[in-house]
């Protein structure tokens, strides 16, 4: 499965990005296809169609070795223009 | 009319709604400032053509008709026809649409329990939740603790609803943050062989379909 | 909010006042006629802060993320809005007679 980072962006105002994963590093789940851009949407503007994404992250990796359980995961779903290709 | 406490048709008479939930203190209380702008920006677009009365009820009809029953009925039939299980998975709006459960813009992605894996949904960025099958969300759903807890600390949030999954069980906490909406299927509760599709959907809970809580036992 | 700190999750039931079924039914209707998106909704429920998760419940800041939304929409102006519940609230002390016009 692609790897895949999540930007580390802060622009103020409406994204569907949360905060508590940005700049932290998952696997694609799916590819879910394209959607209309939600900071568009938000402002009432016309809004162009970008790829949506599932990517699974493990607890490790979003909360570090004092994670609950490390190994369990978190799933989200992620637009396109928010990731960046991880080269093992 | 006989006061009795035990007849469900005298539920609305015991402050209690038809769902056996309480009702929220409304009609007989001061008016809020936010009540007022809800009375007065719906009888503006009324006025104005945009809406009228009857939809408005409509739509209230519509959302009250929706409950976790219509979820249950989804569990139920994936629970006994294998092929419909199958496309549930491979595409929940789709599966469920032919069930009359039609999600409308949104998609579903249903998650599916094992003895290896634990699905819990929630949405920290909103209340997003799967309303044509679960209707509206509890308000524990929409809470900051849950949204906030579910993430960091799954395990600890379900054994506060009473489950307490083994070590050797994965959680994948599913974080509702687009277009998608999620229902998870609990895995079929044993010593159930031979029940009927109906029978099997009184043991499917709404908790269980968030995957905060497990099915019934028969 | 994810991952913040909170308290217990309390898992009681409620069943919605009517004024609140009414919010949910006017956001329902509204977007699916195209006067706001989802998102639109969500936006101006962000922009609120944090003080309004707190002081504000779940309805209260729908109708007025709805309103915001209509407003920006200019499917009224807030002279209309201001006008019109001045005369909603001159109709009685509760919601039940003040609705009732």
């Amino acid at each position: 499965m692609a790897r895949v980072r999540v930007r580390e962006m802060m622009p103020p105002g409406h994204v569907r990005t949360p905060a508590y994963l940005r700049g932290k590093t998952g696997e694609i789940e799916r590819e879910l296809g394209p959607f209309a851009n939600p900071e568009k949407l938000a402002y009432g503007h016309e809004a162009e169609k970008r790829d949506l994404y599932r990517v699974r992250f493990t607890m490790r990796e979003i909360w570090g070795d004092g994670a609950e359980r490390p190994e369990d995961t978190l799933d989200a779903e992620i637009y396109a223009h928010w990731l960046e290709q991880v080269d093992d | 009319m006989p006061h009795d406490h035990h007849d469900h048709d005298h539920f609305h008479h015991e402050g209690m709604s038809p769902s056996g939930h309480p009702y929220r203190a409304d009609n007989d209380v001061p008016l809020t400032y936010w009540q007022t702008m809800e009375i007065a920006m719906r009888e503006i677009l009324i006025e104005k053509g945009i809406l009228t009365p009857e939809a408005v009820q409509l739509q209230i009809d519509a959302m009250d008709a929706r409950s976790p029953a219509n979820g249950a009925a989804v569990v139920a039939r994936a629970w006994t026809d294998p092929e419909f299980k199958a496309r549930l998975l491979a595409n929940g709006s789709d599966a469920t649409r032919e069930m009359g459960f039609d999600i409308g813009p949104m998609h579903l992605v249903a998650v599916e329990n094992t003895d290896a894996v634990h699905n819990v949904i929630v949405c920290t960025l909103c209340s997003c939740y799967p309303r044509n099958l679960l209707g509206l969300p509890p308000d524990w759903y929409k809470s900051r603790a849950y949204r906030s807890r579910t993430v960091k600390e799954p395990r600890k949030v379900l054994s506060e609803f009473g489950l307490d999954l083994p070590d050797d069980v994965t959680v994948r906490v599913h974080d509702s943050t687009a277009d998608m909406r999620y229902i998870v299927l609990p895995a079929r509760p044993a010593g159930t062989d031979g029940m009927s599709e109906a029978e099997l959907a009184a043991l499917v809970t709404r908790d269980s379909m968030i995957g905060v809580g497990a099915p019934k036992q028969p | 909010m994810g991952g913040n700190a909170a308290g217990t999750v309390l898992p009681e039931n409620h069943d919605f006042a009517l004024w609140e079924k009414r919010v949910d039914a006017l956001m329902v209707l509204c977007s699916s006629k195209g006067y706001f998106t989802v998102d639109g909704l969500r936006r101006a429920l962000e922009d609120m802060g944090e003080a309004a998760f707190e002081e504000m419940s779940y309805y209260e800041r729908w109708v007025a993320a709805v309103n915001q939304n209509l407003i920006e929409r200019n499917l009224y102006t807030l002279e209309e809005l201001g006008a019109k519940m001045a005369e909603v609230k001159a109709r009685g002390e509760t919601y039940g007679e003040a609705t009732g016009g």
